[in-house]
């Protein structure tokens, strides 16, 4: 209301400077993700010279060969196991959890509290190298007993760490959820003679959803965009990778190669199911984060 | 009786597997990292030596190591103030003045945070490339292109660096501090407004103190989260070249790592842990005001 009363050609320059300002940034965002899309579509001969030229025409075969000659396609199954895995395993570890220690009371329910709320300080990459470690000693020690380890350049292990080093955060945020509702409800449930587990599967969880569909996002993001992790626990040039990891091999083989064509595709197969998720789901996301209020 | 060793069992079985994974994934790897720093441990020496506070020695003596360090702090220092200050600063024009299409901007300004630094790195790459990057394509329209400028070169490179990283943290803080910016009562603005305090005043006398307690916790984890992603730009962006020049506390970690030097590898990691938890413990007492009531 108050730029209202001020009023006058001062005011209108500044409203206008705002739109150029914010117009400016959108702008400084949209072009160089918008110019790595027009780029997938181009033909290698097209990459020298002027690099603001429109494309000559869909150059669609950059998708295939990423696809199929440089391995993407399976990059990308692969990433979708791990992240449906890892999404599937924190949620089943995560939510009871958080619902035991934000809701009852019991011995050890403080310092376990302190404990996960001190994680949120750990930062994953902080202790990539002993978790590394850890589990390439595992399998010497598998080698020596078994004859063969399976810790190292395993998709079902890199879920596990990650779900493992998501925990402090996500129950971070259930907890928080889940303090805020009334005893009532599992009162309730117990005069109608439910058990703890039904209770908490059949009455609490549900009611829950906006939060878990929080976690999933924020989640998934993670997840399907980490490379540290991934990199170094299936550093084997045969063993499986991930979407990001394969993508940054393919960005560090293009400089000798020069096959821009394939690798701007590349970038486009990873960037592209995070941008359809957020075309779906941004308010979602932007109004979840604020809940969170923080992330690693 | 019964029920109360039912109770015991459901909380067990539901706590259980939550702190089983933290403990292994996550607290022994963490007091590994300071055990390992005390010993002499690589990929080719399989026995572990005690050696003391010796890679800590080692470790002040190592001029790529302080450059580490010094390029980390620069970072955390440039990357910060600017994103803190566009942030709240864009935040509050979006909510306080009446801006028309404000939820495209929210939704566009967001985009760069849902990308992996992968990603991100492969757009800079396009943006940065000498011979015909966009960047250089435009400034060439203004200035003579004979000797491009290397963006990532051992002068600018960190410049560069900084660039990427504000452009990927900018929208969420934006779009975070629009929430609790939008949540201050109108009618103070309008009273001070009575009072002749500009737009300008308005932002430092009632925006800033009002979300202080906001800033002042988002602050201590920007900072963790700077550490953190400057490795993950760097590792993607310029793998710490040229010559060491971009190298960053926890990308300097990871190479000692692949140098096979293990015990050296976490001595650097408990710097970097107690460097970090010392910073925002600085941060915190730093920031700390009257919390204000509205």
């Amino acid at each position: 209301m108050s730029t209202k009363k001020q009023g006058g050609a001062g005011n209108r320059l500044y409203r206008a400077l705002i739109y150029v300002l914010l117009g400016l940034l959108a702008v400084l965002i949209l072009v160089p993700v918008g110019w790595v899309f027009m780029a997938s579509i181009k033909e290698n001969s097209e990459f020298y010279g002027n690099p603001w030229t429109l494309p000559n025409g869909f150059y669609w075969q950059n998708f295939v060969d990423a696809w199929n000659a440089a391995n993407m396609g399976s990059y990308m199954l692969n990433s979708v196991l791990v992240t449906a895995l890892s999404l599937i395993l924190l949620l089943l570890i995560a939510l009871p959890a958080s619902y035991c220690l934000s809701r009852f009371q019991f011995k050890g329910r403080k310092f376990l509290n302190l404990c996960f709320m001190a994680g949120l300080f750990i930062n994953v990459n902080y202790i990539v190298v002993p978790i590394f470690l850890m589990l390439r000693d595992g399998d010497v020690w598998l080698k020596k007993v078994f004859g063969d380890g399976f810790l190292l350049n395993n998709l079902i292990v890199v879920a596990v760490v990650y779900a493992a080093t998501a925990l402090p955060f996500t129950i971070y945020l259930l907890s928080g959820y889940f303090q805020t509702l009334a005893h009532d409800y599992e009162e309730a449930a117990y005069i109608d003679g439910a058990g703890y587990r039904t209770t908490m599967w059949k009455i609490i969880f549900p009611m829950a959803k906006p939060s878990i569909i929080t976690v999933i996002l924020f989640n998934f993001l993670s997840f399907w965009n980490e490379y540290i992790i991934s990199m170094t626990l299936m550093s084997s040039a045969k063993g499986p990778k991930t979407l990001p990891v394969g993508l940054l091999n393919l960005m560090q083989a293009q400089q000798s190669a020069a096959q821009y064509g394939i690798m701007y595709a590349g970038l486009v197969l990873v960037m592209l199911p995070t941008l359809i998720l957020y075309i779906c789901v941004q308010n979602q996301l932007t109004q979840g984060m604020t809940m969170g209020g923080l992330k690693g | 009786m019964n029920k109360s060793r039912g109770r015991s069992a459901f909380l067990f079985f539901s706590v259980a597997p939550a702190v089983i994974l933290f403990v292994i994934f996550m607290i022994v790897p963490t007091l590994n990292v300071f055990r390992m720093s005390l010993f002499e441990k690589g990929a080719y020496t399989p026995a572990e030596t005690f050696v003391g506070l010796k890679n800590f020695r080692t470790l002040l003596a190592d001029t790529y190591f302080i450059r580490s360090m010094q390029n980390t702090i620069l970072l955390i220092v440039a990357v910060t103030i600017i994103t803190f200050g566009f942030a709240l600063v864009f935040a509050s024009i979006l909510t306080r003045e009446k801006i028309k299409g404000q939820n495209f901007f929210r939704v566009v300004f967001y985009i760069p945070n849902i990308l992996s630094v992968v990603v991100i790195s492969g757009i800079f790459s396009a943006v940065y490339k000498p011979e015909n990057g966009m960047l250089n394509s435009i400034i060439g329209m203004f200035r003579d292109m004979t000797d491009p400028i290397l963006w990532k070169g051992e002068k600018l490179v960190m410049v560069s660096l900084v660039i990427a990283m504000v452009w990927q943290a900018i929208g969420y803080y934006m779009v975070m501090y629009m929430a609790s910016i939008s949540s201050v009562p109108e009618s103070l603005y309008e009273s001070a407004s009575l009072d002749g305090a500009g737009r300008i005043a308005q932002f430092f006398q009632i925006t800033i103190p009002l979300v202080w307690t906001n800033i002042r916790t988002t602050l201590t984890f920007f900072i963790i989260s700077t550490i953190n992603m400057a490795f993950l730009f760097v590792k993607a962006m310029t793998s710490g070249g040229p010559n060491h020049a971009s190298e960053v506390t926890l990308s300097y970690m990871y190479s000692q790592k692949d140098a096979g030097l293990y015990g050296y590898s976490m001595s650097i990691g408990v710097v970097i842990f107690l460097f970090s938890f010392a910073l925002s413990a600085l941060v915190n007492k730093v920031t700390e005001r009257e919390p204000l009531e509205f």
